[in-house]
């Protein structure tokens, strides 16, 4: 357990968004996870990006299954209600809760044992439904509650603590995502925080399933020597190739790109992603090469990382279903009641 | 034991065995319809294979004056048109019956191994394809065909049957003459051929007014609609789908703004029973009325789920429309095997609160009930139909909709109620009745709390401690003890007995009550109780109690409501004796009749006698 305690004072001068909130108000529980676990860099980028992007605490709702990642959902925005749900089944909680209100801002964290063995249909289905939300996978390669057993994401030739070497092909959920038509698919590492801060508030504002692979290493299971999910390893082995920087609605682009690096994309709310081509030729607008490239890169051990691949007029969910602005949730019953004479009505026909 | 009363008018059953995939439904469909719209109460059964086309089939229509509910258990006319099942239909038939079939080909052989049935033929495939054109119109209209038979020998009024067919046809005229066309020829020939009508008729009465037909499934989906529900998620299952066929069709043309075309429900297609109730439990969790329908496998498979929703306390509405089991058993038959495991569903001390509706006004009525149950509980709700119910067609007295009604959301904070407190606490029993207080997402970060399934303590904090894991599961009980309080009150039927009792549970009531009927008919005085809810409230122990002898009519093997009864009340195990029909058809009443008969007449001796040690 790594937690220092956390002061109930904020200090007056801390930097405050345009809701007036310090970062401090961003926080939930303390983590109760190993020391210099990589979830708790990722819970940190959570409450980075949602307080640089303004979210008001109350609209958002935390999703997560079984696990050490999925644990981690109690440790930011304590002001939002949360559900950590049954393994692997986060997804089906969230396209009800989803559903039920379409104007709140979900989010969902799962790991690779919650996600890629005994979640990966309820994972696979969200894709299909493009079901508007921000899931995050905390991808470290084994199973830290139940000590380090490898997960699906393991990679063949990574080793155990113990010495045992994994045989089995991983599934990787970036490949998988691609394949299954997402519209958001991102890939970071936990220990790039510059990376990962933009990426989940772009993630954020995308009108559909936002995927955000994370590589974030378990330093008591998977981090020594022999493992491929190291911190050391996948440092050695993860290169961006496309920077999101996140462009928030009515905010100016200061920043000066060069010509024929950079893609603008606009969101669905107006705010705006400008993509930052770190490798000139990769386009993360092009399903069909972005996922050809990634799988190259693989084979030689890369993992690619950035916004791997966006596209924006796929229609999310509640389009699908035509249903109204308004959540269902808040439909008054006299508007959903047809009442008696209508029974009546109906009821004849049964005669 | 048969039945027979000497007068049949009114008072028969036909039974029609086709090949399915043949469309003979609406034959039959309109055979019932006419009946009922002559005035006289009618019961429909559907007999159906797990199959698209080319099996077995059979649909029985039992015309009674008395208005009984049930099944009679016997056979007045067999209509025959599958001859791979001449056999066993004829044998099927009760004595002095008769048997009706296609003698487009003569059977002379099959036709002699009963003396005591009249064979009635007529060759309507012939009379059809010399009167229509193409493969497809013949195989239909030779159903209908049989209709014009049927009517001629049980007197049906053929007005009465052209006004169904005018608006089954609304939009397609022609069809009204040709289906007439093939309803005159069959009557033609048979008021040519035999002698009509028989003793088995049709006499017009007034006992159908204010009634209709409908089954229950469509009565829940419709029971849904107005309960306010939004959100329904469901994998498709035999017997259920056509619950959430209902609620589909129902809100298609209620629930769409017809300038805009938006829709106020959801209605999701899960990839499996486990993600339906999932989704269930994230929008009730989220504020909305959820639901799903399922079948017994679909049950087993949302166990886990079911326990995350009890502990997390997630109002969750569940239909289970029970079929044969275990496993996939047989999809299409009947069975009451899911009251033991929805009652406990999940591991842990968990116990579910159930409602047993026993035929299509209680699936309508109870269907609110259960959203206002699921969200003054914050529990999962188990609503157990079973397709005799669901798929059937019942005779019902037209529903009711009281316009006063107002949904119990149950102790929902909102955002003035959530600013006047100092904190709010999730798990925390201010009534003393066991029912804490929850809020919705997005309504006001005071109310912000974290649902888990891992141990949590009364204010909705994570914990491993053994006291403040025990308070919260104690205060689950006394919220048990709340539901009994609420769930419906058994029907009781009292004051005949105090030795005898008939105690039964949904779909069991048509059968039983009929079976109560005949015993006093015969003289044995019996009281009569059927559960309607889980858990039990006290009347159902004070019956129990108040009679020697209870009689446990259910439709499954090992005596599951009994089993129930037995864990859940004082009730000594010796006063509650089993009469178990799970064959997968409806029980009829022959069956209760003759099992309470036989225990009574074995002994010849008072019933305080006849319990075992």
């Amino acid at each position: 357990m790594s937690f220092i305690a956390k002061p109930t004072v904020a200090h007056p001068d801390l930097p405050r968004n345009s809701r007036g909130l310090t970062r401090r108000e961003y926080e939930g529980a303390n983590s109760t996870l190993c020391a210099g676990c990589g979830h708790d860099s990722i819970t940190a980028a959570i409450v980075e990006a949602c307080w640089a992007n303004d979210v008001e605490p109350r609209t958002l709702v935390k999703l997560s299954g079984i696990g050490c990642s999925s644990k981690t959902t109690a440790y930011f925005v304590s002001g939002s209600h949360g559900f950590n749900s049954v393994h692997g089944r986060m997804p089906s909680v969230a396209t009800g809760a989803n559903a039920a209100n379409r104007q709140l801002n979900y989010i969902g964290v799962s790991g690779d044992g919650d996600t890629l063995s005994i979640g990966l249909g309820q994972f696979i289905h969200a894709i299909r439904r493009n079901l508007n939300m921000v899931y995050i996978i905390e991808n470290n390669g084994v199973y830290g509650l139940t000590k380090g057993q490898f997960s699906a994401s393991a990679d063949i030739g990574t080793t155990a603590k113990k010495g045992e070497v994994n045989n089995q092909a991983p599934i990787d959920p970036v490949q998988l995502a691609l394949t299954l038509g997402a519209s958001f698919v991102a890939r970071s590492f936990s220990g790039d925080k510059g990376q990962l801060v933009p990426l989940i508030q772009a993630a954020m504002h995308h009108n559909g399933f936002a995927l955000i692979d994370v590589l974030s290493p378990c330093v008591t299971f998977n981090d020594h020597e022999g493992s491929t999910r190291s911190y050391a390893y996948s440092r050695e082995h993860y290169e961006e190739v496309v920077h999101a920087d996140f462009v928030a609605p009515a905010a100016n682009i200061t920043v000066q790109y060069g010509p024929g690096e950079c893609v603008p994309v606009t969101m669905h709310d107006g705010s705006r992603i400008v993509l930052r081509k770190v490798d000139a030729d990769y386009d993360p607008t092009d399903r069909g090469a972005a996922l050809a490239r990634i799988r190259e890169r693989l084979r030689t051990q890369e993992y690619l990382t950035g916004l791997l691949h966006i596209s924006t007029n796929q229609p999310e969910f509640h389009e699908q279903n035509a249903t109204p602005e308004m959540p269902l949730n808040q439909i008054p019953y006299a508007t959903l009641n047809p009442g008696a004479a209508t029974l009546a009505k109906i009821l004849s026909r049964y005669r | 034991m048969p039945y027979a009363a000497p007068n049949r008018v009114n008072d028969f059953v036909i039974k029609i065995g086709t090949v399915n995939g043949t469309g003979s439904a609406s034959a039959n469909g309109l055979l019932m319809k006419a009946v009922f719209r002559s005035g006289v109460p009618v019961v429909g059964k559907n007999y159906f294979p797990s199959n698209i086309q080319g099996l077995p089939t059979w649909y029985e229509i039992r015309v009674t004056r008395d208005g009984h509910r049930a099944r009679s258990g016997q056979v007045d006319l067999m209509v025959a048109l599958n001859p791979e099942t001449y056999a066993r239909d004829l044998q099927e038939v009760t004595s002095g019956g008769y048997f009706f079939y296609d003698s487009t080909w003569p059977r002379p052989a099959l036709l002699q191994m009963r003396d005591d049935v009249t064979v009635l033929g007529a060759p309507l495939a012939r009379l059809c394809n010399e009167n229509f054109n193409g493969a497809r119109t013949r195989i239909l209209m030779k159903n209908i065909c049989y209709a014009g038979v049927l009517a001629a020998l049980h007197d049906l009024d053929l007005e009465i049957i052209r006004g169904l067919l005018s608006e089954t046809y609304a939009k397609k005229p022609q069809l009204v003459e040709s289906n007439m066309k093939a309803i005159q020829l069959g009557y033609d020939y048979a008021r040519e051929n035999f002698s009509c009508p028989l003793p088995l008729r049709v006499e017009k009465m007034d006992a159908t007014r204010g009634h209709i037909i409908i089954d229950g499934n469509t009565a829940a989906g419709l029971g849904c609609v107005y309960a306010g529900a939004t959100v329904g998620a469901w994998y498709p299952i035999t017997p259920s789908t056509s619950l959430m066929d209902a609620f589909k069709s129902f809100a298609e043309r209620l629930r769409a703004d017809p300038a805009t075309g938006r829709k106020n429900y959801i209605m999701i297609q899960a990839e499996d029973e486990l993600a339906s109730v999932g989704m269930v439990i994230g929008a009730a969790w989220n504020g909305a009325r959820a639901f799903t329908a399922t079948s017994g496998p679909g049950i087993s498979l949302m166990q886990e789920f079911i326990g995350l929703a009890y502990y997390t306390e997630t109002p969750t509405v569940i239909f289970d429309v029970q079929r044969v089991g275990p496993s996939t058993g047989m999809p299409t038959r009947t069975q009451q095997g899911d009251i033991r495991s929805a009652a406990y569903a999940s591991h842990g001390d968990t116990r579910q609160v159930c409602l047993y509706p026993a035929n299509p006004e209680e699936c309508f009525h109870f269907a609110p009930l259960a959203f206002d149950l699921a969200e003054r509980l914050q529990t999962p709700i188990l609503v157990l139909s079973d397709l005799d119910i669901g798929m059937n067609d019942w005779m019902c007295p037209e529903f009711k909709w009281d316009d006063s009604y107002v949904p119990d959301r149950g102790k929902v904070l909102d955002e003035a109620e959530l600013a006047k407190i100092e904190k709010f606490w999730r798990y925390y029993d201010h009534d003393d009745d066991g029912i804490p207080q929850r809020t919705i997402p997005g309504v006001s970060s005071k109310g912000a709390y974290f649902a888990r399934g891992s141990g949590h303590n009364q204010y909705g904090a994570y914990t491993e401690d053994s006291r403040e894991y025990q308070v919260v599961i104690d205060r689950l009980r006394k919220k048990w003890l709340t539901a009994a309080r609420m769930v419906p009150k058994a029907v009781i039927e009292a004051g005949n007995s105090e030795e005898l009792a008939i105690v039964t549970i949904g779909s069991g009531e048509a059968p039983a009550l009929e079976a109560v009927a005949r015993l006093r008919a015969q003289g044995v005085r019996v009281d009569y109780m059927r559960v309607r809810g889980f858990p039990f409230g006290e009347e159902v122990e004070q019956f129990l109690n108040a009679h020697q002898l209870n009689f446990i009519v259910e439709q499954n093997r090992d005596a599951q409501l009994r089993s129930l009864l037995t864990l859940e009340t004082g009730v000594a195990k010796n006063r509650m004796r089993s009469i178990l029909h799970y064959n997968g058809l409806p029980l009829a009443a022959n069956y209760v009749v003759d099992g309470v008969m036989a225990a009574v007449q074995d002994h010849s001796r008072p019933a305080a006698q006849l319990v075992r040690p």
